[in-house]
């Protein structure tokens, strides 16, 4: 099959003829590696087979967003991904420490209030430092950097297409695919892409996004939401079944209950129908309850779908030139190694299949494979015990399994879960809830009780994680947890202090210090 | 217990413990002998009782020597005392091991009372952490870190007029009340745990026995079968005029009912510069007096660039000074007071006029005014700690000491609470762990946090030798300081690992936000064996601080860059 796509290309265009007689002839590629798309995995890949002096170039094009959004190198992370993200994230942190600040003795005169204008250019001014800064980088390590649209021809042959349309050909003896995703739009719903926008615009609108509608419950919608909240807006999540899926359902719940009373409001089980355009300008959304059937509707200055993302693959032509793919989620199919069903291409990062769609897992893939690839390197990338953190307004953090999915592999009675409810020192003279500020450790019931999944809720989520993530690498056992000291005053002093099991059924809730 | 005639003979060396040994002669041997089968199951000899408990043969009573179960038996039953355990000392420590107790079913006093500062300032149970230490510096230190968020909150499109202040009574309030509530949530602990509480200042007066003074000066006395230590330590004061009559130390500071105004805050320990650092944040004119090195004991390195970024935003320090003597020149709240002092290099004489000044020298151990020459404690005649085994218990066998007055032992919290716990568990639940005082980590919560744990790399160099010592390193730049564009690469990350052993990580180093939070789990990291390896292979976080160690690629040694660029 994948020699017959090649074949039918050769016969195609005749640039490409040309090109294959003369990699015939020299037995030479343009390239040892070619790498299609610059964000954080490509550029990681790229990077490192530069380092062992083989000819590198990354292709990267920027779509515009169907609002008509458009952004530099790096990828989703830089530019309408976690780096936006986290900023606009601590745009929302800041405005409670100024609630905070009154009652640890700061006078602060009223009023107090959020400029969009102001956060948003600082952020994109950030961005754009990365941006430049990824040049740079590729420059200084002697990776030719092409801002052009690549798609396969066959094995090691790839067409690049120019902004202004204009084609040219490469060859490479290795081709890696580090294209990504993009927002879905949920396209059946009729006025879902006039009018709404996605996480690629939210972070360069040119105005506050105002009173906005959330329709979602990934990650990306809880954290837009959240900071929307944050900075003072109105903003109402829409979910049509469960929040957060894939992570711990009980912390999913106290995520969101925390943004309940932060703010934000929550339509649950409910779809909407319609969006349409007041001639006010306003968005008219119409809405099912899918409970009780009863439709709803209310208006908005923003619809923000935030219903999941689709991986770049349509343009690559990947199927033609025999690279399989996962049928259902339009995946590449990858092999322990990256490696496609292809010789010589891989695929890395958002649009490898089964891959955890995170920033350092990409950008450790990227670097491991050019490794292998140029660097007489065997190791593989080890996908296990991935630690992430969702930035919300109380974050959560973490590593391993759900309880769910403990249970579901292990039993109920296989498992020991310890628990507690902590309130964070900072929270207490600021008179702040702690009601959902929890940590949970899902542990083997038997011998030393091994750690299988750590969670936490609460300020610097991620800080907390990342050091467990490591011991939970090293294998940590609940035992040896409860051999290392505390630091005092942490949050994160709770987890090693741990001690009330879910099945004693006794309050969790922890008391003086 | 029961013997052969060789035994007997071995045993009468054993004066200490006085036994009761009947030996058995051949002749009436056998019949004693069959009786004890009946009694014990055991018809060998020697056969051993201790206080009318069986114990068993030779093996047995090796065992039971051992795993610690022979010396409890010796030490008796404590019938005739009023008390299992007498705990002398309310702190982090002393509450921890005597609720613990408590929950085993023993009967425990605890005696907590706060000998006032030469101030005049006092306050309620829970020791220094809860009082006049770290819950309170924490705050104050939150409280300065709101300061720069205000800064930042600009950038990030928070809108507010200019004229922003701090105000200290409305801080100290806040606080106050807070640690009133933790003060009585431990007074409620204790009653729930059934442990007797008594505001009275604790000494011994005869083994077994000490005498309790209460605030009006009613004595009563008090008896138990085992006693701990854990009275901690009080700031020092530096012993040249002026110092009790006109200066505060950490003990007064956090409850000042003043704005302590233009401050010199004397010493470079930890507590000195973490004082320092919040008063400055809340925007006050700070100098920290230093004679030699900062936080002494710490990685070298990391403490220069703590102070270093103290220095960078506002603090200033005098170094090498020490002071000779203090003057008042106004009274008030705060007054004005004149320092003297006098360069440890060229002799030179300064002065300077403060409206405060903090000592932040040192700690003493409180352990000279309760008894312990009565009962026989030996402590450190130079710095009053007590010398423990590695089971806390000092000379005197029924006499243990916990938390800050150890001798050569981490002075933290969490230590003291661990140690507490794991005591009591040894002393009445048959327990044998005992407490692990290696690879503590903890942190300085300077205005730039700085978290560790492990060795430092002076001390790795001194223990491994620099050349099986790979140390790897990098500055870094927090996402959150991009925007408001500030202290860029002021942040850094070191390990010190072990070449020797598979580059086992044997120190843990971040200068940073959120210490704290970042090294916990780097702490049970390290209590699990982490390499460099390790570290390598697991993923990161992004975008957090803590990432930062999953990618660090520098040695030392290579003295390449470490500046951090994009991310």
């Amino acid at each position: 099959m994948a020699a017959l796509c090649k074949w039918r290309h050769r016969l195609k265009p005749a640039g490409f003829f040309q090109n294959a007689v003369r990699r015939q002839l020299s037995d030479k590629y343009d390239y040892d590696l070619l790498v299609i798309g610059g964000g954080s995995g490509g550029l990681a890949c790229s990077k490192e087979a530069a380092q062992f002096g083989k000819k590198v170039a990354v292709l990267d094009y920027v779509e515009s967003s169907p609002k008509g959004t458009k952004w530099g190198l790096g990828g989703t992370c830089v530019n309408v991904g976690c780096i936006p993200k986290k900023l606009m994230h601590q745009a929302a942190l800041l405005g409670g420490a100024v609630k905070d600040a009154h009652k640890y003795g700061w006078r602060i005169p009223s009023p107090i209030t959020h400029d969009w204008l102001t956060m948003a250019p600082a952020v994109q001014d950030y961005i754009r430092s990365l941006n430049w800064g990824h040049r740079v980088q590729l420059q200084d390590k002697k990776v030719k950097y092409l801002n052009l649209k690549g798609s396969l021809m066959d094995g090691h042959t790839v067409k690049a297409v120019s902004k202004t349309g204009k084609e040219s050909v490469l060859t490479a003896g290795n081709i890696v695919i580090a294209t990504g995703g993009r927002p879905k739009y949920p396209t059946h719903i009729p006025g879902s892409l006039e009018y709404g926008i996605s996480s690629d615009d939210i972070f360069w609108l040119k105005e506050s996004p105002g009173k906005t509608l959330v329709v979602g419950a990934s990650y990306v919608a809880l954290e837009c939401a959240g900071f929307l909240t944050g900075i003072g807006l109105d903003a109402s999540v829409m979910v049509r079944s469960i929040p957060l899926r894939g992570f711990d359902q009980q912390i999913a719940c106290l995520v969101t209950d925390y943004m309940g009373s932060y703010g934000t409001k929550f339509h649950w089980k409910c779809s909407p129908s319609k969006v349409e355009k007041l001639e006010t300008g306003r968005l008219l959304v119409s809405w099912t309850d899918l409970d009780s059937g009863k439709e709803d509707q209310d208006t908005f200055d923003t619809v923000l779908w935030a219903v999941g993302r689709a991986p770049e693959t349509r343009a690559l032509n990947l199927e033609k030139v025999g690279v399989k793919m996962n049928r259902e989620t339009g995946k590449v199919c990858v092999s322990a190694d990256e490696a496609t069903s292809v010789p010589h291409i891989y695929a890395i990062g958002d649009i490898a299949d089964g891959r955890p769609e995170l920033t350092p897992t990409a950008i450790q893939a990227g670097k491991l494979l050019a490794r292998r690839l140029f660097g007489k390197s065997s190791e593989l990338m080890d996908y296990d015990c991935v630690p992430t953190t969702v930035f919300t307004p109380l974050e959560y953090g973490s590593v391993g399994l759900s309880e769910e999915e403990a249970v579901r592999r292990h039993g109920e009675d296989g498992i020991e879960v310890f628990h507690a409810f902590y309130k964070p020192l900072e929270f207490t003279v600021a008179e702040r809830d702690a009601s959902q500020c929890y940590i949970k450790m899902v542990c083997l019931r038997e011998g030393a009780r091994r750690i299988l999944g750590f969670h936490f809720t609460g300020p610097n989520a991620g800080e907390v994680t990342q050091g467990f993530a490591l011991a939970i690498k090293c294998g940590a056992t609940y035992t040896q947890l409860m051999a290392t000291v505390g630091i005092h005053p942490t949050s994160a002093e709770e987890i090693i202090k741990l001690h009330i099991t879910k099945r004693s059924g006794l309050d969790p809730t922890v008391t003086g210090c | 217990m029961f013997c052969n005639n060789r035994v007997a003979k071995c045993c009468d060396r054993q004066k200490t413990l006085n036994p009761f040994v009947s030996t058995l002669f051949s002749d009436e041997g056998s019949n004693f002998q069959d009786i004890l089968l009946e009694i014990t199951g055991q018809k060998t000899v020697p056969n051993v009782f201790v206080n009318k408990t069986h114990v068993g043969g030779c093996d047995k009573t090796l065992q039971a020597h051992k795993d610690g179960m022979l010396q409890k038996l010796l030490e008796g039953s404590n019938e005739t005392y009023e008390y299992d355990l007498i705990v002398i000392g309310g702190g982090s420590g002393g509450l921890a091991c005597s609720k613990e107790a408590a929950t085993l079913g023993k009967k425990v006093l605890v005696l907590d009372y706060v000998v006032p500062t030469p101030k005049g300032t006092t306050w309620g149970l829970g020791g220094t952490c809860v009082n006049v230490g770290c819950i309170p510096k924490k705050l104050m230190h939150q409280a300065a870190l709101l300061g720069t968020a205000l800064k930042d909150s600009r950038n990030f499109g928070w809108e507010y007029e200019e004229k922003v202040k701090h105000n200290w009574q409305t801080m100290i309030e806040s606080i106050s009340n807070y640690i009133g509530s933790l003060n009585w949530g431990y007074r409620v602990e204790l009653r729930d745990k059934n442990v007797t509480y008594m505001n009275s200042y604790a000494e011994f007066v005869e083994p077994h026995k000490i005498k309790a003074t209460n605030k009006r000066g009613k004595e009563t006395f008090h008896t138990a079968a085992k006693f701990v230590l854990a009275t901690g330590e009080r700031p020092r004061y530096l012993g040249i005029p002026g110092d009790k009559e006109y200066c505060i130390t950490s003990d007064d500071l956090f409850s000042l009912p003043y704005c302590p105004g233009k401050t010199l805050v004397i010493g470079a320990s930890y507590v000195a510069l973490e004082c320092a650092g919040f008063l400055a944040g809340i925007g006050l004119d700070v100098t920290v007096m230093v004679r030699s090195i900062l936080l002494r004991g710490f990685d070298q390195e990391m403490a220069e660039r703590a102070g270093t970024y103290m220095k960078d935003h506002g603090v200033k320090f005098m170094r090498p000074f020490v002071p000779t003597k203090i003057e008042q020149l106004e009274e008030g709240t705060p007054g004005k007071l004149k320092v003297t002092a006098k360069s440890t290099e060229s002799g030179e004489m300064i002065e300077g006029e403060y409206n405060t000044v903090l000592i932040a020298v040192g700690r003493d151990a409180c352990t000279g005014k309760i008894g312990l020459d009565k009962v026989g404690v030996e402590i450190n005649e130079k710095n009053g700690k007590v010398p423990v085994n590695d089971e806390e218990q000092t000379n005197v066998p029924y006499i243990y000491a916990i938390g800050d007055i150890l001798e050569g032992k981490w002075e933290l919290t969490p230590v003291a609470i661990q140690a507490g716990k794991l005591l009591a568990r040894r002393l009445f639940d048959g327990s044998s762990l005992k407490c692990d005082y290696v690879n503590v980590p903890t942190t300085v919560f300077t205005p730039l946090e700085y978290g560790c744990c492990g060795l430092s790399e002076e001390k790795a160099i001194e223990l491994y030798g620099e050349e099986n010592i790979e140390v790897y390193h990098s500055l870094f730049w927090p996402l959150e300081c991009t925007v408001p564009s500030r202290d860029n690469n002021k942040c850094y990350s070191k390990i010190v690992c072990n070449k020797l052993d598979n580059e086992r990580v044997v120190g843990f180093h971040y200068l940073g936000p959120n210490a704290g939070e970042v090294t916990q789990g780097f702490g049970v990291a390290i209590k699990c064996g982490l390499t460099k390896e390790l570290l390598d292979n697991t993923t990161g976080i992004h975008p957090t601080c803590a990432e930062v160690f999953t990618t660090l690629g520098i040695t030392k040694r290579s003295g390449a860059d470490i500046t951090q660029k994009g991310c």
